[in-house]
């Protein structure tokens, strides 16, 4: 266990070095530079040449990625030009409105996607599992933001049930006082993530429900409902754990969607908003924290996976 | 380590073992022939086939017989209702809608297809080197594949079309060089597995070179299931190409591709401007779904193939 956790975080550190310099390369093949971006298209070579020294511009881009990376491990992850403030108070700001809105769908996705897919493998090729597998299909073929547009069409324009723009408020807090705000923007994110869920979460039950075990458990003459909660539950949620890890980065593009669809002042908007103005620090500052985010919770997953699972050996070689 | 991949759910069918014979007697043709009276054999694989058939016809053959002004903005024309004259109305610039459907329906079809086309290309290629060389190399190029793809896939292509004027060319490169990850992964899983059978032994010893033992032998191994991931990739792509359109990064108009027709449909949404709104999304939805059926029906072909051996 000891080795296996060693070469999981050690592979996981690597991933995050070479994600640093994939951001790191994208920003030094932009067009144009940071200089004219902020001081403007008639800044004066001399102006631009300060500006340049003043920022470490001119230094050689490996010196240039150390000293980025020695910023980034001192938690500086760059200043804004567009909104004139350091990424680092942008994301504190921002950061916890995206977790609510993406930690809400991810549960209440979950809370529907387990049972769901749990029916669908008892009621297998039955009615039920081909209405519930259309849903899915179409769930998943659905462009996020076309459902977004038809939720706001249904249930804002048409019904007057609910607001077609997520809560305003600058802090999370303001977002909890509105929380009929939250609701479209919840729902549209759940949809598409119940979708992909419910699908694997029928394939790990389908197989489940063949094992051994659970033909014994039927034999022994345990009743149905005894079997799905004693037996087939707790070993078909278990290979769902590593993909709550493996889908952040899915469900994390859905928020972009989502927050630019319903004007919600989460992370997702931000990036949205910097790459129109071109503001490359927030850009990079906020890819750079999501997939750390990933990183981590794909390590944490696999790791709570081993644990909880005892049939898990890792190699060690 | 678990090597569960973040793959197209849709693809998770029942085991091999449990499903019941598809096409009866005729199952288990060797070769090409075999698979494809397999595949013929899957009626939701031929539905989606005959609907990407319609849906290229309708794109490319469709403004050949209904020509429209797809050009020029007429100003005199703009949110006209669906009549005899608009069957879908005009749009907020005075577009035939129908006619811009065809149009759009182009360059989503190109996009998807050719992004998918590089995908798998760049893929199979990182993924059997990386299977087939082994030792560092494949450490380091597997960890760039974990590296990409912890990046969410939208992110990516919004830093990269930051980068460039938006074209369909640049959207299908932008959209082609991030969508290879998972075939990179899945072709190495299958190489690992493959160097060590007899035959890519006796090759090597015969004195073939590697990357000859990579392209005669094991890229042709694993070509079955690089096309199913094919499908799903255009599946993707289309969808990319359309969330892309709709943050406004698209190529800018008089081009036109179902995600921007949306995207243009959302300002008049409490309008009550259905003929704006409806059909392009629901094209989107039937294409997506018709390429997850046809992949879904590769893969079931493939199994039923193998399980018959």
């Amino acid at each position: 266990m000891t080795r296996f956790l060693v070469r999981r975080v050690s592979q996981s550190v690597a991933v995050l070095i070479i994600v640093t310099i994939v951001v790191f390369a994208i920003l030094h093949f932009l067009p144009g530079s940071p200089a004219r971006a902020i001081l403007g298209m008639r800044a004066t070579p001399a102006a631009i040449q300060a500006f340049n020294v003043a920022n470490g511009y001119n230094r050689s881009l490996p010196v240039q990625y150390l000293l980025y990376i020695n910023r980034l491990i001192h938690g500086n992850l760059g200043f804004s030009y567009h909104f004139d403030q350091s990424v680092g108070s942008l994301l504190a700001l921002d950061l916890p409105k995206s977790a609510l809105l993406v930690g809400l769908s991810y549960v209440i996705s979950l809370l529907i996607a387990i049972p769901m897919g749990i029916v669908q493998a008892l009621r297998r090729e039955k009615p039920l599992d081909h209405a519930l597998t259309t849903f899915s299909f179409v769930g998943y073929a659905m462009p996020t933001f076309w459902l977004g547009i038809l939720l706001v069409v249904w249930f804002s324009s048409d019904l007057h049930l609910f607001p077609s723009e997520g809560p305003q408020g600058a802090s999370v807090t303001a977002s909890f006082a509105n929380p009929s705000g939250l609701v479209l923007p919840v729902a549209t994110l759940t949809i598409v993530t119940v979708a992909q869920f419910s699908r694997f979460m029928r394939a790990s039950a389908v197989e489940n429900m063949l094992q051994d075990y659970i033909r014994t458990a039927r034999a022994k003459g345990l009743p149905d409902w005894q079997i799905v909660t004693k037996h087939l539950f707790r070993n078909s949620v278990l290979p769902i754990i590593t993909l709550v890890g493996l889908s952040l980065p899915g469900v994390l593009s859905g928020a972009i969607i989502v927050e630019a669809l319903f004007n919600y002042p989460g992370m997702g908007w931000l990036f949205w908003t910097a790459t129109g103005a071109h503001d490359y620090p927030v850009l990079m500052g906020f890819t750079i924290v999501v997939a750390a985010a990933t990183v981590i919770g794909n390590l944490l997953a696999d790791i709570a996976y081993a644990v909880a699972d005892p049939r898990v050996r890792y190699q060690t070689s | 380590m678990t090597e569960l991949q973040p793959t197209n759910p849709m693809v998770l069918g029942d085991p091999a073992i449990t499903e019941p014979a598809i096409a009866g007697p005729a199952v288990g043709g060797r070769g090409l022939r075999g698979a494809i009276r397999d595949f013929s054999h899957n009626r939701m694989g031929m539905i989606g086939l005959a609907v990407i058939v319609v849906m290229l016809l309708f794109s490319f053959v469709g403004p050949l017989l209904y020509p429209t002004n797809q050009t020029h903005p007429n100003l005199l024309l703009i949110t006209h209702r669906p009549s005899a004259q608009f069957p879908l109305g005009t749009d907020a610039v005075g577009y035939n809608v129908l006619g811009r459907l065809m149009v759009a329906g182009q360059s989503t079809l190109e996009v998807g297809l050719a992004a998918a086309a590089i995908a798998t290309i760049v893929g199979t290629l990182w993924g059997a080197v990386a299977g087939y060389v082994g030792g560092w190399l494949d450490s380091v190029m597997m960890r760039i594949v974990d590296a990409l793809l912890a990046i969410p896939a939208l992110l990516l292509v919004l830093l990269l079309t930051t980068l460039v004027t938006p074209s369909v060319i640049m959207v299908i490169f932008v959209l082609g060089l991030i969508s290879w990850l998972i075939t990179a992964r899945l072709v190495r899983g299958q190489v690992l597995v493959l160097r060590q059978l007899e035959y890519v032994e006796a090759a090597h010893q015969m004195g073939e070179r590697a990357w000859r033992i990579v392209g005669r032998h094991l890229v042709r191994n694993v070509i079955g299931m690089v096309v199913v991931q094919a499908t799903f990739e255009v599946a993707n792509a289309i969808l990319l190409f359309a969330a892309l359109s709709f943050l406004g990064l698209g190529p800018p108009p008089p081009a036109a591709n179902w995600g921007g027709m949306l995207n243009d449909g959302l300002n008049y949404v409490f309008d009550g401007y259905w003929w704006l709104i409806y059909p392009a999304g629901l094209l989107i939805v039937i294409t997506v779904v018709a390429f997850n059926l046809i992949g879904d029906a590769i893969r079931n072909s493939l199994e039923v193939r193998l399980r018959s051996r």
